[in-house]
């Protein structure tokens, strides 16, 4: 335990109670964000030059931490395998593509994904508790996530319940998360904070800390369905929560990128964020994540582009 | 984490180097070694040049005129001569002449970037993202102004104050010759200045940018030179305004020559400012700033925030924080896309930031510098924070005018204004706290001319600049910062001046 002490924060923040009144107090003790240091912050990170190994390196890290979302109504299990495919083997022309980390997919085709996805090294990710608004009963969202471990998954991505914590109930978010990471057991666990619909910086700092607190392996911004969702400053912020986290409990913690990332510029604009603020041993699957659907083609064109000198053309990478 | 087969270590990779072109600075073509006086490019009257040298290289740069008392003659005779035809030009139409140079720079952008980055020495992303956009901003503002004097606040018409003498420091040359050049115009006034001199490349681009815009001839005059160039300047009758940004000690010579002359002055001289941390603060936000109020173009800025003062409850971890943070600081080639700091810009001034760190630590304060190799050749210090240090000791006194960094504590808001005043100085302030009303209790009670919270370095054109105490007086920016360069239409028929102005 380092001696490191945040505000107002001596305690050991996994020792609290889950009592509203201490836990709220916590949470409210954590040093607020100047919304417009933050921005200038991360804009100034942005400017950061990336060119040649170091491009191709992060290229490479980018695709490794992926995982390769769909999450659509229209999902079949068709669509589902054609996908791990792609996990897989993300340039069947070039056998240097590493894999993705993982595949995130509804409960309802984790069985499919395994199947594919069998002894491979890619994971299957599941998301649950009533995704993407997380409004059902505690029961129904420990029995979406049973299913999904049931039929194999890997990883269960969950959702916390905004409406409690927008309405100041923390325990009640604390003891959710907490009862799905019982459920998970030894299965990893992202919670997902949604923090477009949380709206100040310092929401999501706080949501971090709860989520950290509950058990969270790893924190996650978006669903995805919403607008906006992984953006510089709030992936900044949470960042610094799983840093200031590990240094006062020696616990390191992930951190999931998710929604609207769509381009390689903004993709290593993230993992430069991550390399100045948790240092590059956070670059790996095990403590980072990006997840994406689209965002694998523009990767896979501009290391084409790297490798031959010229920009290919999107018709030439395989969809999925 | 049984169920995970990834194994990947932690992939190792750096940023490459990014090195801006510095063939665009057009060092070996462009290069005019020679003084701007009256439109034309003029050897010194006796021949002497001297050199100037890449402070990250020591590489010799190029060869420049060293003006002496005659080449002053000159230059300030012919911005006498241009003085009736620019004063008498409709406002509109100086204005046109300084959006034209400001759009000029604007799309010379990069080669003025990387020449002021060769010759100074600071990083290519201040040049670049700062110093010139900032400069031509300043440019922009005053363009506005020039057919809006009227409104200055001296009532209808007010008269330019004539032949400015402006001498610049070596910190920021574009962007300090763009704040005395710009009011100058705008207000019909014209100029003679001298950059400084380690640092006069950027000034005459300058020059001939002025050239290539068709500014009319001896409206502005660029000579390069030394101390006594300067000195000789100031002390010229033709003058009628001296406008000085540098150190105190020059400020104050150049008062005492000018007292009694009835020339106007406007001093910007050092600053030992202090950055105030409350424990309330945003943390991580404040370190940033803390980062940017030293750090920022090595510490060489008058107004940097030298002095942190720290409420004691979150000293700890304010300290602990900025040595992370200082960790992850790239110093090296300026030149360097992905460099945060530069070289320091002359060997007297490594020497000056050596002698005064060296009695910090004499004097029993604890230095820290994170681990970063300093490259061989050129003048380099690697940022430095010295913490358990005494209102009374040298490092908390004096202006180091490097990236040094005391850090001293406080216990209550009155201590924190008592401590922050306790200096000869009363440039700037930082106040970093998330409670609005300490913010305007603070303000009101820092002697210093700029207080900025929650953030620090901000410079706007809008926005006056300048301080009080030994941090000299005047503002520059803004409606006030006009002032400086104008006189009121009644305030006497035979030009005489005004004396000092505030």
């Amino acid at each position: 335990m380092s001696a490191l002490v945040l505000p107002g924060a001596a305690v050991d923040p996994r020792e609290l109670d889950g009592g509203e009144a201490s836990l709220t107090g916590f949470l409210r003790s954590l040093p607020g964000v100047d919304r417009v240091g933050l921005e200038a912050r991360t804009a100034r990170l942005a400017t950061r030059s990336l060119k040649h190994d170091t491009k191709r390196a992060l290229i490479d890290v980018a695709i490794s931490t992926m995982d390769l979302t769909t999450l659509e109504g229209a999902d079949t299990p068709s669509r589902v395998r054609s996908l791990c495919a792609r996990a897989l083997r993300p340039d069947p022309a070039d056998a240097s593509v590493p894999h993705v980390a993982a595949v995130c997919v509804y409960p309802d085709l984790v069985a499919t994904a395994v199947d594919a996805l069998a002894g491979s090294g890619v994971l299957v990710a599941a998301v649950a508790t009533a995704f993407p608004s997380g409004r059902a009963s505690l029961a129904v969202k420990l029995a979406d996530t049973g299913d999904a471990i049931d039929a194999g998954a890997d990883e269960i991505d969950m959702v916390i319940d905004r409406g409690a914590f927008l309405s100041g109930h923390y325990g009640r978010v604390l003891e959710e998360i907490r009862a799905v990471k019982e459920v998970c057991g030894d299965v990893h666990l992202k919670v997902i904070l949604e923090t477009g619909e949380l709206s100040t910086y310092d929401n999501v700092r706080r949501a971090s800390w709860l989520a950290l607190i509950a058990g969270a392996d790893v924190i996650k911004t978006s669903t995805g369905k919403v607008s906006p969702a992984a953006t510089h400053p709030v992936a900044l912020v949470m960042l610094e929560a799983v840093r200031d986290f590990h240094l006062i409990t020696g616990e390191p913690r992930g951190v999931k990128v998710a929604g609207g990332i769509r381009t390689t510029k903004d993709a290593l604009r993230h993992l430069v964020l991550v390399n100045e603020t948790l240092g590059a041993d956070w670059l790996t699957p095990q403590r980072y994540r990006i997840g994406a659907s689209g965002l694998l083609t523009d990767l896979l064109m501009q290391r084409q582009k790297l490798t031959t000198g010229v920009y290919g053309s999107a018709d030439r990478i395989t969809l999925d | 984490m049984s169920r995970y087969p990834i194994e990947l270590g932690a992939p190792a990779w750096d940023y490459a180097p990014a090195p801006e072109s510095r063939a665009v600075a057009r060092l070996d073509v462009g290069m005019q070694g020679r003084l701007h006086i009256g439109g034309e490019w003029v050897d010194a009257a006796d021949g002497a040049t001297f050199a100037t040298h890449s402070p990250a290289t020591e590489e010799h740069l190029a060869d420049v005129a060293l003006a002496g008392a005659v080449d002053v003659d000159r230059a300030v005779a012919a911005a006498r001569a241009a003085l009736p035809a620019w004063s008498a030009l409709p406002g509109a139409e100086r204005a046109k002449h300084l959006f034209r140079l400001a759009r000029m720079l604007q799309e010379r952008a990069r080669e003025f970037a990387v020449l002021e980055t060769l010759d100074n020495g600071k990083p290519i992303r201040e040049t670049r993202d700062f110093d010139v956009p900032t400069a031509a901003a300043h440019l922009f503002h005053h363009a506005g102004w020039a057919d809006k004097l009227d409104w200055a606040g001296l009532g209808a018409s007010p008269r330019p104050v004539g032949v400015v003498g402006a001498i610049i420091p070596w910190n920021f040359p574009l962007l300090m010759l763009a704040w005395k050049v710009a009011p100058a115009l705008a207000s019909g006034s014209t100029i003679v200045l001298k950059p400084a001199e380690t640092t006069p490349l950027t000034a005459l681009r300058f020059a001939e940018l002025c050239q290539q815009a068709d500014l009319p001839p001896g409206v502005v005059n660029v000579i390069t030179g030394a101390g006594a160039t300067g000195a000789a300047l100031v002390r010229h009758p033709g003058i009628d305004k001296v406008a000085f940004t540098g150190s105190t000690a020059v400020g104050k010579d150049i008062q005492r020559a000018l007292a009694g002359t009835g020339r106007r002055l406007t001093l910007e001289l050092g600053g030992k400012a202090a950055n105030i941390v409350f424990a309330d603060a945003a943390i991580d936000q404040a370190i940033e700033g803390i980062v940017d109020g030293i750090f920022f173009n090595q510490g060489h800025v008058c107004c940097a925030g030298s002095r942190l003062l720290v409420e004691e409850p979150v000293h700890d971890l304010v300290v602990e924080r900025l040595k992370r943070r200082l960790a992850t600081l790239r110093l090296g080639d300026p030149l360097d896309k992905n460099t945060d700091v530069g070289a320091i810009n002359s060997a007297a001034q490594l020497g000056r930031i050596t002698a005064l760190a060296d009695a910090g630590e004499a004097e029993g304060a604890e230095r820290w510098s994170p681990d970063c190799a300093l490259p061989e050749r050129g003048h380099w210090f690697p940022p430095t924070i010295f913490t358990g240090v005494s209102q009374s000791s040298r490092i908390a006194q004096e202006e180091i005018f490097g990236p040094v960094l005391s850090v001293l504590t406080f216990r209550t808001p009155e201590e924190a204004v008592t401590k922050a005043n306790n200096t000869p100085y009363g440039l700037s302030a930082g106040i970093w706290t998330e409670k609005g009303s300490r913010i305007l209790w603070l303000a009101d009670r820092l002697r210093a001319g700029v207080v900025w919270a929650n953030t620090f370095n901000r410079f706007d054109p809008s926005s006056p600049f300048g301080g009080m105490k030994d941090s000299g007086f005047g503002r520059e920016g803004g409606r006030q910062g006009l002032l400086a360069y104008l006189e009121a239409a009644s305030n006497d028929a035979t030009g005489a001046g005004g004396g000092i102005d505030g």
